[in-house]
């Protein structure tokens, strides 16, 4: 088995998908090494209706269609699979998966997104699955005629808070600051709802139950003061964090461990660029993430073709 | 019927063949939906390895599904996916949401033995 690739991509997201189909559309041998399912945040959206040039997809179609893309171009997808050794110093890089097999390239791209934010509190992994969802459309109709929390102040949290009124006979929305972070609009629909109730400056800190939730402890962060609310499920929308542990000491990270990249998407070691969620940006969109990828592709690409020219003329 | 490349399980029938006819048995139980899709994408990457494990999916809105939602182990369950596991007919462990590739292949390993490829 060849195991040499021009170019690695870690990452099967958006942006890790259209770094593959933009290098192995231009024949640059590519292989995509995927921790988890291929498609990444995109998966877990339902509907895009904001993607240019396609009215209405779900993510996961969309995701499906930018992988068969790739592999239409000859770019190699390995998904499901642990990273379990790195080595991005060098011309050479090597990248070592679970089951032994170690991958090198003379260039990567790390586009390894981000995850859901845990509320990182006593109760929750218990719980998850049994009252505790982050997935609105998936698990709203276990909620019909029941009592709710959504977690967070952002868009998707308010956004989701209204929807899950279709379902629960009351949401209360408990944000730990005393505004919203959430677009105005957002905010203005959730408060003329008037099954959605607030409780702003406070924060779960246990989910507690039996063989499901049944209630959870709020401490409020401006009296201190601890109570209880009787609950059957609870929401959390509190944003997402980049998956960028394994890189860390080797790649600059920034306070929030964000991959410091340049406008090439280069990051401090040279040949490895950095895509999509994981990087440092304000704006994480799918079209963002493809934007990302594109950039990081090219430069990479260029990166490549200057080292090969390099090594012949040596 | 779910787009997967899973055996799909049709009906109550179809079911309880799969269970006479198969020791060991993991059945995805949801919808194309973002919790889902994952799980079923494990499942079709491990059909190839623990070839002594039969894996299956069913509609959670078929009438049908009522023989894994009624299940006493999925009681109080409330994120799709429901996955369960049998080991000759018998539920051995049930899931409820998205699980990772290694928190099922740790259930597989656990119940089912590590004899896989």
């Amino acid at each position: 088995m060849n195991n040499h690739y021009d170019i690695i991509v870690i990452g099967g997201g958006a942006a890790g998908l259209t770094a593959g189909i933009y290098l192995s559309r231009a024949k640059v041998s590519t292989l995509i090494l995927n921790e988890g399912a291929v498609g990444g945040q995109m998966v877990l959206t339902h509907e895009i209706a904001n993607y240019p040039g396609i009215e209405n997809i779900s993510g996961y179609e969309l995701a499906r269609n930018m992988k068969t893309q790739a592999q239409k171009f000859g770019c190699v997808i390995k998904s499901n699979i642990k990273i379990t050794g790195l080595k991005l110093n060098g011309e050479l890089k090597e990248i070592t998966i679970n089951n032994k097999d170690t991958f090198t390239s003379h260039a990567v791209i790390v586009a390894t997104g981000g995850k859901p934010r845990a509320v990182g509190v006593p109760g929750e992994e218990i719980f998850k699955g049994k009252g505790i969802s982050y997935c609105a459309t998936c698990d709203g109709d276990f909620f019909t005629d029941k009592e709710i929390i959504v977690v967070g102040g952002g868009n998707s949290a308010l956004e989701e808070a209204v929807s899950l009124t279709k379902y629960a006979s009351k949401v209360t929305i408990v944000h730990q600051f005393d505004h919203f972070q959430a677009l105005e609009h957002y905010v203005a629909e959730a408060k003329s709802n008037p099954k959605i109730n607030f409780v702003m400056e406070s924060k779960i800190i246990e989910f507690m139950g039996d063989e499901s939730l049944r209630k959870v402890r709020i401490e409020n962060r401006a009296t201190n003061e601890i109570s209880e609310m009787n609950v059957n499920g609870v929401f959390i929308f509190i944003g997402y964090v980049p998956n960028t542990a394994k890189f860390e000491g080797m790649i600059d990270l920034n306070e929030y461990k964000e991959i410091i990249v340049d406008k090439n998407l280069a990051t401090n070691i040279p040949g490895v660029y950095a895509a999509g969620d994981s990087i440092v940006k304000r704006y994480r969109q799918v079209t963002t993430a493809v934007a990302d990828g594109t950039i990081a592709a090219l430069s990479a690409s260029e990166y490549v073709n200057n080292l090969k020219k390099e090594l012949v003329t040596v | 019927m779910l787009r997967t490349n899973l055996t799909h399980v049709l009906s109550n029938q179809e079911h309880a063949e799969l269970l006479q006819e198969n020791e060991n048995v993991m059945i995805c139980c949801g919808r194309m939906g973002p919790m889902c899709i994952p799980v079923y994408e494990v499942m079709e990457e491990l059909e190839g390895e623990y070839t002594n494990v039969k894996f299956a999916d069913m509609e959670f809105d078929s009438p049908d599904a009522k023989v894994i939602r009624n299940l006493p182990e999925c009681r109080g369950f409330a994120g799709l996916p429901f996955v369960v596991y049998y080991k000759n007919g018998q539920v051995v462990k049930a899931t409820s949401s998205i699980q990772s590739r290694d928190q099922i292949t740790e259930i597989l390993d656990q119940h089912f033995g590590n004899n896989h490829k």
